[in-house]
């Protein structure tokens, strides 16, 4: 087991510091920041003092270290558009919307997706199921900005039920909620589905039901506990699903988070924010992954010595 | 094949012609009919034939008709009540000041209801508003806030999506195929290096890497199609190596290789073509996943740059109209799900077809 943690470990370090340059590169490649941070009539001395200043006039491979060594002392570097802030300070000011939008996303899938899984397991192959499937594929087949959008028009503008945009109490998180969370439901409750399915056919639920258990408490008790191994395992997935998710659906509900900057960041060629982010997504991205590894190599043996 | 169990020879069949409905049903219930149809007429016919059937020009609107609803959706007309100025922060629907009365009244979208005897608008008078006017079946999905026609801009933008679907996926999917061939065939430090590549892709959000890639070039169609494509490659890199390896074992291999086949002879003449199956069924999955990548970049201002009616572009556009004029955001948004939800039933289909196995990826 520890080697196999050490590996998946590693595995990530490796994956990181590849993305560091390839993010890294890109970014330098994106067009000279001064052209955006400097007025058009600025003079070539001017020019040439700002890209000293910010340390561009070095070669890309100086460039690179000096930005790693920073790094390792926890310096992202200070934002161009923002006016010199640091971007780990924007990070920071940004960071608890999108882990609150997130983790109320999460909160709704969970909510939603298990009781329903198991309905439609139960209820296999009749207009429950049927409904159930429809209502998974079509959700895996909107986009999340239309989604977004349809939701908002629907409960927001005709409705008036919940704001439209914007961060603040409990009402404006249902919307962007649900928007960020529907992908996730299709995927966990299609999960649970054929894992209580599963379930539902050993021998011991039928020795539970011989024994004249009552139903539910052999679907509650018996099954489900059992089941939810599968999709619990597959909840770190979302996490990651959840991170690429929030840079849509923040944008389109105006919800100030991670997501809406790094967007503001690369259309404003800001590379030190957008790098900075894209780091952290990285980072948390695989981060869940290997702690999902782990989980599952530590349920189930056999994917170890694979 | 699957044998599908036809329906029962009965009525139908003892009418003239009645053999051939009992076979149209057993055809329908055996194909994915109805999203084919749906694919045809969204996206293939439309995308090939914009020029011949789109009804208006996409790119130039009428000003004197913009944002004008869809044809079915009528006046909308309220009754409003003559004041002299109106609160700001709690602007009512039943109230419209003098000078805005005035000027509708000489437009002619506002006619009295009460008073207004001496012909002129009064504080107090009651008025019956054309708030906005109906749509008309000249444009029948309604126009944007340019006046441009939103079916025919829907019809060009079919363009784009196919277009970037088609040559994104040839483009990543030929890297992938070849990829995937070479890691399985040379093994080694070749595959190994192949697969930890394949697994830093994967191990990255694939929205925001098109994203940062995408700010990196020029936003426009080649730059979509590349960067798209460079975000497939890995799923087929690595679903074509597992399958190459388990071809690898077979027999033939060993004998073309005995026979003086060269590595590229084998493994284009002898792994590929049984790879075929599942290389179709994977482009056909991947179709809804593009169309989906594609119009989220344009969606956000990094994927294909106006005036390009692509269909996320659109949406974007009817984003800050969504109280005013749903209609331009809303058909697009109809647009993208109906193709992708049809291609991706019809993937599943396929996949059923051809290539079972691929039900757990």
């Amino acid at each position: 087991m520890q080697r196999y943690i050490l590996r998946r470990s590693a595995q990530g370090l490796l994956a990181i510091i590849v993305i560091s340059m390839v993010v890294f590169a890109l970014a330098r490649v994106t067009g000279d920041p001064t052209q955006v941070l400097l007025p058009d009539e600025a003079s070539e001395e001017q020019i040439l003092q700002t890209q000293i200043e910010w340390g561009l006039d070095k070669p890309l491979h100086i460039q690179y270290f000096v930005y790693i060594k920073r790094l390792t002392r926890g310096d992202l570097g200070n934002s161009f558009k923002w006016a010199g802030v640091p971007a780990s300070e924007l990070i920071a000011e940004r960071l608890p919307a999108t882990v609150q939008l997130s983790a109320f996303a999460l909160l709704i899938s969970a909510a939603i997706a298990f009781p329903v899984g198991v309905l439609v397991a139960v209820k296999k192959d009749t207009g429950i199921d049927y409904a159930g499937k429809m209502v998974a594929i079509l959700g895996q087949s909107a986009p999340s900005f239309a989604l977004g959008l349809i939701l908002m028009w629907v409960f927001a503008v005709q409705l008036d039920w919940f704001p439209t945009s914007g961060r603040g109490g409990l009402s404006h998180m249902v919307l962007p909620g649900v928007a960020l969370g529907y992908y996730n439901v299709a995927a966990l409750m299609r999960l649970t589905r054929s894992s209580m399915l599963e379930v539902l056919d050993t021998e011991y639920v039928k020795l539970a039901r011989i024994k004249g258990v009552s139903e539910r408490r052999v679907i509650w008790k018996h099954c489900f506990r059992n089941a939810l191994i599968v999709p619990l395992t597959y909840f770190g997935l979302i996490g990651a699903v959840l991170i690429t998710g929030s840079v849509v659906t923040e944008t389109v509900f105006a919800w100030p988070g991670l997501g809406a900057l790094v967007i503001e960041a690369i259309l404003a060629r800001d590379f030190t924010v957008v790098q900075a982010v894209v780091l952290l997504f990285a980072f948390t991205f695989i981060l869940i992954n290997i702690l999902v590894d782990i989980l599952y190599a530590y349920i189930d043996p056999r994917i170890r010595y694979s | 094949m699957t044998v599908v169990a036809l329906p029962k020879r009965g009525f139908i069949d003892s009418l003239p012609g009645g053999p051939a409905v009992t076979q149209g049903l057993a055809w329908a219930r055996r194909y994915p009919l109805l999203p084919g149809f749906v694919l045809l007429f969204v996206l293939v016919i439309p995308a090939i034939f914009a020029n011949q059937i789109a009804p208006h020009d996409h790119r130039i609107g009428d000003l004197d008709l913009v944002k004008r609803p869809p044809a079915w959706i009528g006046d909308k007309i309220v009754e409003q009540t003559v004041v002299q100025k109106q609160d700001r922060r709690v602007a009512r629907q039943g109230e419209i000041t003098l000078s805005s009365a005035t000027r509708r009244m000489k437009r002619g979208t506002a006619t009295f209801l009460e008073g207004g005897g001496d012909g002129t608008v009064d504080v107090g008078d009651k008025l019956r508003v054309v708030i906005r006017q109906g749509g008309t079946w000249t444009y029948p999905l309604g126009t944007d806030k340019q006046g441009r026609d939103i079916l025919s801009r829907l019809i060009h933008g079919s363009r784009v999506s196919l277009t970037v679907s088609v040559l994104a996926i040839a483009l990543g999917g030929g890297l992938g195929v070849i990829l995937g061939l070479l890691a399985a065939y040379k093994g080694g430090i070749t595959d190994t290096l192949i697969m930890r590549l394949v697994d830093i892709k994967l191990a990255f959000p694939s929205i925001l890497l098109a994203l940062v890639l995408v700010a990196a070039w020029k936003p426009g169609l080649l730059t979509v199609i590349i960067v798209i494509s460079v975000l497939l490659w890995a799923r087929y890199a690595r679903v074509v190596r597992g399958e190459a390896i388990s071809i690898m074992n077979r027999d033939f291999i060993d004998r073309a290789q005995v026979a003086g086949a060269s590595d590229w002879r084998i493994m284009a003449r002898h792994i590929f073509p049984n790879l075929m199956n599942t290389v179709v069924v994977l482009a056909t999955l991947e179709v809804g996943h593009v169309i989906i990548l594609e119009s989220t970049l344009s969606f956000l201002g990094a994927g294909i740059p106006r005036p390009t009616p692509a269909w996320g572009v659109m949406v974007a556009d009817g984003r800050e109209l969504i109280v005013a004029a749903w209609w331009i955001f809303f058909f697009p948004c109809v647009a993208i799900v109906l193709t992708v939800l049809s291609m991706n039933l019809m993937g599943d289909w396929l996949r059923d077809k051809l290539d079972p196995k691929l039900r757990n990826i």
